[in-house]
Order: C-alpha cells, then sequence, then structure tokens
C-alpha cells in the first residue's frame, strides 16, 4: 500500500472541494447577471462621488444625493445619472459637477438623456471625471504599498481592535494608544444603524451612537493620525470601516479616496441582519467590491453573524456555504485571495463538550478551503456574560485557536463584552492575552497534526458535506434569492420584493452609461 | 446591645473573603498617571477614600506613559443591611426568546403583530431598529428574531395617519413608537398625537397597545402621554418582548380559560 500524501491537515478531497465551488458559481451567477443589469442610486451617487462631488448642502443633505434625485425626477435612473448630467455640465457651461448640482437643487436646470453627439461629448467628460477620482485610488494604493515597504508590515496575525466612541477626535489617541499597544488594525466602528441611512453623512462628526459615523473626513482624519503612528513605529498600522447597508458604493469609493486598508463587506449581512431588499444589496454589492479590488482594500466578510443568531455547531454549514458565496462574488469583481477575508468566529457554547475540538476543526476547515484568504477569526460574544473572569479565558482559548489554525486577521477579544465598550484597560488586558498566546503558542502550528480519523477531522469533513448539501439543494430546488426568501441562512426570510432601499433599485436602459463601472471593468 | 427582645438576627454583613467578617474586597482600576511610586501612592489613597483599609496595591502595570492599571486588595470598612434593600419588581417576568415564543403560541395561538415607526420628522431610527432589527441591541436579537413575533417596521418620518393605517392593516397587537428628537419636546406632542389618533380611529377594547420609546423619555409619564407603556434608555429587545408577551397574552389568556373578556 503506497502511503497517499494527505491534502493538508484535513485531507480533504480535491474534487469535493472543486465541486463545492463549481456550486458555489452555480448559485451566485443569477445574482450577478442581476448585478450587471441594474443599478442603484447608491450606485449613481457614488459615481458622482468619484467624479469629486463632495460636500452637502444647508440641511445635511449631500449633494450627491440631491443631484441623483434631480435627475431621477426629470429624466429616470435607467440611463445612468453620468450622461444627463455631464450633458448639463457641457450645455450650461458649469465649472464642475458641485455646480451642476447646486444649480439643479434651485431647479434651474433641466436634464436631459443625450444622443447623437452630445451623448459621445457627455460620455467623454463623464470618463474623464470618473477617471480621475480612479487615478486617486491608484495613488492611494501606490502609497500603502510604499509605506508597508518603507514601515514594515506586521506578521500574521494581524492584531484587530476596535475603537468606538461616536467622536472622531477621542477615536484618535484611542487607535494610536491600541496601536502602540500592539493593534497592527484599527477598525473604527460605526454608529449604530448608519447601516440604514440611505446617504453619507458629510464632514468631521462627535456624536454618535455606540460608533463614529463613517464620513469621507473621518477617514482622512483617521488614516493621517495612523500614519503618523506608523511612522512612529516603524509598522504600518491598517484602518477598517465598514461598508455593508445601503451605502456600500459610496462608503467603498470614499474608502478607496482616503486610503482605507479593509473594509467590512458581506454579500448578504444587510438582507439578512438589516433587511435590506436582496437586489439593492448584491447590486451595490458588486460594484463596492469591483472599487475595493481597484483600492487593493481587503474585504471582512460577516459569516460570524450567522452564528450569533443561530448554534453554531448545526449551522456551522451555513458559514462554510456563506464563505464559498462570498468568495465566488468577491472574485467575479476582480479581488484576490490576498484581499479576500473571510469571516468566521469562535462562537459554541462553552458548556458543551468538545466545544474546543470543535472550533479547532470548523477553524481549520476554513483554513484548509480557503488557503490564501486572510481569514478573519471573530472572538466569542454570544457567551460572554459578564464573567469577565471567565471571559479572560475564553478569548484565551480562542487566541490559541486562531494560532494553530493559522488565522490571518484576529479581531481582538474582550472580557468586558456584553458589558461596556472597551476601557483603556480592557484592550490592555486583551492585548496581554494575545500576546501571551502568539508568544507561547504561535509556532504550534508546526506540530500540530490532528488525528486521521479523530474529532477534529470527522467534525470539519461532517461540516463541509452539509455545506455541500446545502448549495446542491440551493442550486437544484431554487436560486439563491429564493433560498434566502426561506429563510436558509441566519434563519432570517428577505424576499427579493421586500425589505429597505427596494426604490433605489434601476433597471438599465440600452443606453445605460456609467464610467467607473466602464473603467473597473476594463481596469485600466 | 439594642435591646431588642428577639433573637438576635444578624443583618449586618461585610464582604467574605476566607474568614467571615474580613471584608476582603479586590478591585482594578487605571488613573491616568505615570508609573511610578507616586502614581501607587495615589492608588493606596483612592482606595482608602473607597473604604478599604489596610489596602494593598497587588499588581500595577503602565498602560503606555501616562497611565497606570492597578489591581488592589483591601479591607473594607463598610458594612450592608439587606433588609434595608428596596428591591422595584419588575411586572412582568424577563423572558427568553424561547419562553416568549411558546407564551404566545400557546396563549394567543397565532403571532403577534409588532408595527414599528419612528413618526414626525424624526428621522433616526437607531433606537426602533435596536429593538426591532434582527441585530438588536446590547447582545440581544431583535424582535424579527422571535419566530412567533411578526414585525413591520415602518422606518422613519412616518405620519401618524399611515401609522394608524398600516396598524389596522396588519391587524396589529402592538404599536411601538420611537422617538429620538427632542427638539421643542418634539417627541411628547408626537407621542401625544399618536395616541389621540389610535383612540380615535379604535374601540378601546380593539386599540393596539401603544408603547413610546426613547432616550428622553420618562419612564412614568406614560398615562400622561396616553400610551400604554414607555421604555427609555438602556431598554433591550429582550425586556421589550417579555412586556408585550406579558400585556398581550399572559395577563389577558391566563392559561387560555373560557370566555372571560378583557377588561
Amino acid at each position: 500500500m503506497s502511503a497517499r500524501r494527505p491534502h493538508g491537515l484535513l485531507d480533504l478531497d480535491p474534487r469535493a472541494v472543486r465541486h463545492a465551488r463549481a456550486l458555489a458559481r452555480k448559485a451566485g451567477a443569477p445574482v450577478v447577471r442581476l448585478s450587471r443589469t441594474h443599478t442603484t442610486v447608491s450606485v449613481e451617487r457614488a459615481v458622482l462621488r468619484l467624479a469629486g462631488l463632495q460636500g452637502a448642502d444647508l440641511e445635511g443633505i449631500p449633494w450627491a444625493n440631491r443631484l441623483v434625485d434631480v435627475v431621477r425626477e426629470q429624466v429616470g435612473l435607467e440611463h445612468g445619472v453620468a450622461l444627463p448630467v455631464w450633458d448639463a455640465l457641457a450645455r450650461s457651461g458649469q465649472a464642475d459637477v458641485l455646480a451642476v448640482a447646486q444649480q439643479a437643487a434651485t431647479g434651474a436646470l433641466a436634464f436631459a438623456v443625450p444622443e447623437g453627439r452630445d451623448a459621445t461629448r457627455a460620455r467623454r467628460l463623464a470618463r474623464a471625471a470618473a477617471a480621475r477620482g480612479i487615478a486617486q485610488i491608484d495613488r492611494n494604493r501606490r502609497q500603502r504599498e510604499r509605506l508597508v515597504r518603507r514601515y514594515g508590515d506586521p506578521p500574521k496575525p494581524w492584531i484587530y481592535l476596535i475603537v468606538a466612541t461616536g467622536d472622531i477626535r477621542e477615536d484618535i489617541p484611542q487607535a494610536q494608544a491600541a496601536a502602540r499597544e500592539g493593534a497592527d488594525v484599527i477598525a473604527v466602528i460605526r454608529s449604530t444603524g448608519q447601516s440604514l441611512l440611505d446617504y453619507v453623512p458629510e464632514g468631521e462628526t462627535h456624536e454618535g451612537y455606540a460608533g463614529t459615523y463613517a464620513t469621507q473626513e473621518n477617514f482622512r482624519l483617521m488614516r493621517a493620525a495612523l500614519d503618523d503612528v506608523s511612522r512612529e513605529l516603524g509598522r504600518y498600522i491598517r484602518l477598517t470601516n465598514y461598508a455593508s447597508g445601503l451605502c456600500m458604493p459610496e462608503i467603498a469609493t470614499l474608502a478607496g479616496l482616503e486610503r482605507l486598508d479593509m473594509m467590512l463587506n458581506d454579500s448578504m449581512y444587510g438582507i439578512l441582519f438589516r433587511d435590506i431588499n436582496p437586489i439593492r444589496t448584491f447590486v451595490d454589492q458588486r460594484f463596492s467590491r469591483q472599487i475595493h479590488a481597484r483600492a487593493g482594500i481587503i474585504i471582512n466578510t460577516g459569516e460570524d453573524n450567522y452564528l450569533t443568531t443561530d448554534d453554531a455547531v448545526d449551522a456551522a454549514h451555513t458559514v462554510t456555504v456563506s464563505q464559498l458565496l462570498n468568495e465566488y462574488f468577491a472574485k467575479e469583481a476582480g479581488l484576490t485571495d490576498d484581499l479576500i477575508g473571510l469571516g468566521h468566529a469562535f462562537e459554541i457554547d462553552p458548556a458543551r463538550p468538545d466545544s474546543f475540538r470543535l472550533e479547532l476543526a470548523h477553524a481549520l476547515l476554513a483554513r484548509e478551503l480557503f488557503p490564501d484568504a486572510p481569514l478573519k477569526w471573530m472572538p466569542p460574544t454570544r457567551h460572554m456574560t459578564g464573567d469577565i473572569f471567565g471571559g479572560y479565558l475564553l478569548d484565551g482559548f480562542f487566541n490559541l485557536a486562531g494560532a494553530l489554525t493559522g488565522q490571518g486577521i484576529l479581531l481582538v477579544g474582550m472580557m468586558t463584552e456584553a458589558v461596556h465598550t472597551p476601557w483603556l484597560s480592557d484592550r490592555d488586558l486583551a492585548l496581554q492575552n494575545v500576546r501571551y498566546v502568539l508568544n507561547a503558542a504561535g509556532g504550534l502550528r508546526e506540530d500540530f497534526r490532528p488525528a486521521p480519523d479523530g474529532l477534529i477531522v470527522r467534525r470539519a469533513h461532517q461540516v463541509l458535506d452539509e455545506a455541500v448539501a446545502l448549495l446542491q439543494a440551493i442550486v437544484d430546488d431554487h436560486s439563491l434569492l429564493e433560498a434566502i426568501a426561506d429563510g436558509t441562512f441566519g434563519l432570517m426570510k428577505r424576499p427579493p420584493g421586500g425589505g429597505r432601499g427596494l426604490d433605489g433599485v434601476v433597471k438599465h436602459g440600452p443606453e445605460y452609461y456609467n464610467p467607473a463601472s466602464e473603467l473597473l471593468e476594463e481596469g485600466t | 446591645m439594642t435591646g431588642s427582645r428577639r433573637p438576635p438576627e444578624k443583618r449586618l454583613f461585610r464582604p467574605y473573603g476566607d474568614t467571615t467578617g474580613d471584608g476582603a474586597v479586590q478591585v482594578s482600576f487605571t488613573l491616568p498617571l505615570r508609573h511610578d511610586k507616586r502614581a501607587e501612592g495615589a492608588a493606596l489613597q483612592l482606595a482608602r477614600k473607597m473604604g478599604l483599609d489596610p489596602a494593598l496595591v497587588a499588581h500595577a502595570k503602565p498602560i503606555g506613559a501616562d497611565y497606570t492599571f492597578f489591581v488592589v486588595y483591601g479591607r473594607c470598612s463598610h458594612l450592608v443591611d439587606p433588609t434595608l434593600v428596596e428591591v422595584v419588581e419588575r411586572e412582568y417576568p424577563l423572558l427568553t426568546p424561547k419562553e416568549v415564543n411558546q407564551a404566545i403560541k400557546s396563549g394567543l395561538r397565532r403571532r403577534l403583530v409588532v408595527v414599528g415607526a419612528c413618526i414626525g420628522s424624526d428621522a433616526h431610527t437607531v433606537g426602533i431598529d435596536a429593538i426591532l432589527n434582527v441585530k438588536g441591541w446590547a447582545g440581544e436579537k431583535g424582535l424579527e428574531y422571535y419566530r412567533e413575533i411578526k414585525v413591520v417596521n415602518l422606518g422613519a418620518q412616518v405620519s401618524i395617519a399611515d401609522l394608524v393605517a398600516q396598524a389596522r392593516a396588519e391587524h396589529a397587537d402592538a404599536v411601538l413608537v420611537s422617538q429620538v428628537v427632542t427638539m421643542r419636546d418634539s417627541h411628547l406632542a408626537n407621542t401625544r398625537e399618536m395616541s389621540a389618533a389610535f383612540r380615535e380611529a379604535f374601540p378601546a377594547s380593539r386599540r393596539p397597545l401603544l408603547i413610546a420609546g426613547g432616550p428622553r423619555f420618562d419612564e412614568g409619564a406614560a398615562a400622561d402621554l396616553g400610551v400604554d407603556r414607555v421604555f427609555t434608555k438602556g431598554a433591550t429587545p429582550g425586556v421589550v418582548a417579555s412586556y408585550l408577551t406579558h400585556a398581550l397574552v399572559t395577563s389577558r389568556h391566563p392559561a387560555r380559560s373560557s370566555g372571560g373578556a378583557t377588561p
């Protein structure tokens, strides 16, 4: 009997893995077709933002929203916003898009869908304007690469810490302190409910609910502060924010323009957890991921959320299915493996026998299915009860599972989870926990070989089998949209005709033009 | 010693470490001071002011250049008297989502319908979404997560007429209204207007349960606002679900006995 070399630690059958990916492609392809034939108000606003439109009117309504609303009212959005806007700009002799937006708001501009040579001119102007935004995104990507070379890239796993005061001026010193204490990635968590705003707030903000608003100016201020501390520490500190929600395309665009490094961007989170219309979400998601791909921004997907609503063992395979779908959508939008931070979490009830072995099985399955993705490993939240001492131990085991299974991005768990937003001392203690585990056991991966017929290997195979079966059912019995409508993921039933933001979805007309999509698809 | 004729029942307690009456307490805190002997002395000073004497700094660790974290042990000189503790009883038990679902299923025998909205010009859906969205708040899933609760979230800037019409169309058992903006007491005026409209539109026995929520409301103001309940800062989805179950199911359909009209 010749010894066949096992595939990785779990000896997953490469044919089964290929089959799983093929099924994910099959399930996702109709959704991609839908995304290619529809636009949304947020996609159109992102085009304007890419072309440099910033600021808001006296009531705080962004000019991007005002302009898209006026255009939609006058000529509809099925042609896209670019043709009528740059046609009006050329005809009226306005200096820039901001002037067009301001004029339009007074009712002084009549928009039309240009034809013939007028259309050619509008297309050319719009493309040049969008190209300036893309060029800024390209410069930022090169700048990041330069800074990473100059300051140095921290080793994996990257230590990911959250700040969330509501006031960007308070967030800045906290973020810098966290970086000095060892954080490699700073996430500025958003104000509760920002994902449901159908506009991006403007300017520097000082008030938020359990988080700080994502705005272009807040992005700029924080990135500059982290550049300062990166220089001081000799380590490039990455900045994360959240794209998911009704404004995915715009927030992705602003992140690219302000050199953010990672973005929470899940293909289904908004649908399932925020009741955002499925079509709106998939259309927005595709555009936003094309922007992320261009900007070299690592996406973080949100599979951890499933395990906060459903049982972490029973629903383990839905995480795998979602990872496969997120990977398919990400690659389709141009993201490479190194930019796909697929999510998963340590959420099994610690009272359950063998809970840690099961966690290892799930974490290792994700690692071996997606060997080149910087997996994002999320700490326990559901079974953090306010018992800070027990919680500290649980976080230690979470860190150990992360080290043992080679996770790429380690979100630092707080022992005061479920008590309050982290204090300075909570973060410091949490980082000590991480440092101890990585220092004591960071190299243990080298020695760790689960028994070929042991619980870990068997469990990983079982989860993959269940995931394949679920994907097969989605493909055979119905479409992904129907599966979402049936409550397959996270127990939520979300029909394609329901949810927020549906009125912002528009089917392309035959003359639809989007200069940003054109440039992004060309990849030039 | 006090001359009481009753057998001396123990009333006063100290914290317990390993010996009755030792008063042993452990606290941790951070001072915004560079770590040195002066900072440790300051930690002891604080401990003494907290009633810990003697106190011992068991652990001191700098956090960056300007802060120090302390773990302090000490003997607490304070006594507690449990007989003087006033317990504010919630008139309804706090239920888990499972218990809520079970109670509705067996008591109501259909799904409980909740219609939620932000009314007036208030565009802040933060509060209503925290209670209704699956995502939830404070580690608790929102009402959408409850299998036996049907949630209709109308979102922001809903007119009162629309809210009444939707509540009627959905056969709402309860209407949740969130008000975050309090400019010129608009939250109070809007809520009174809303409750008046429901009273006008529904006979008393058919009117949905009215609930107002928002960070600046006063929990005792329900009667004044014409609503059945006010929830304020800190209310979680679980608290709201437990109240709904109490008010609409368990108190109205006690074990589903026959023929009792609700008062």
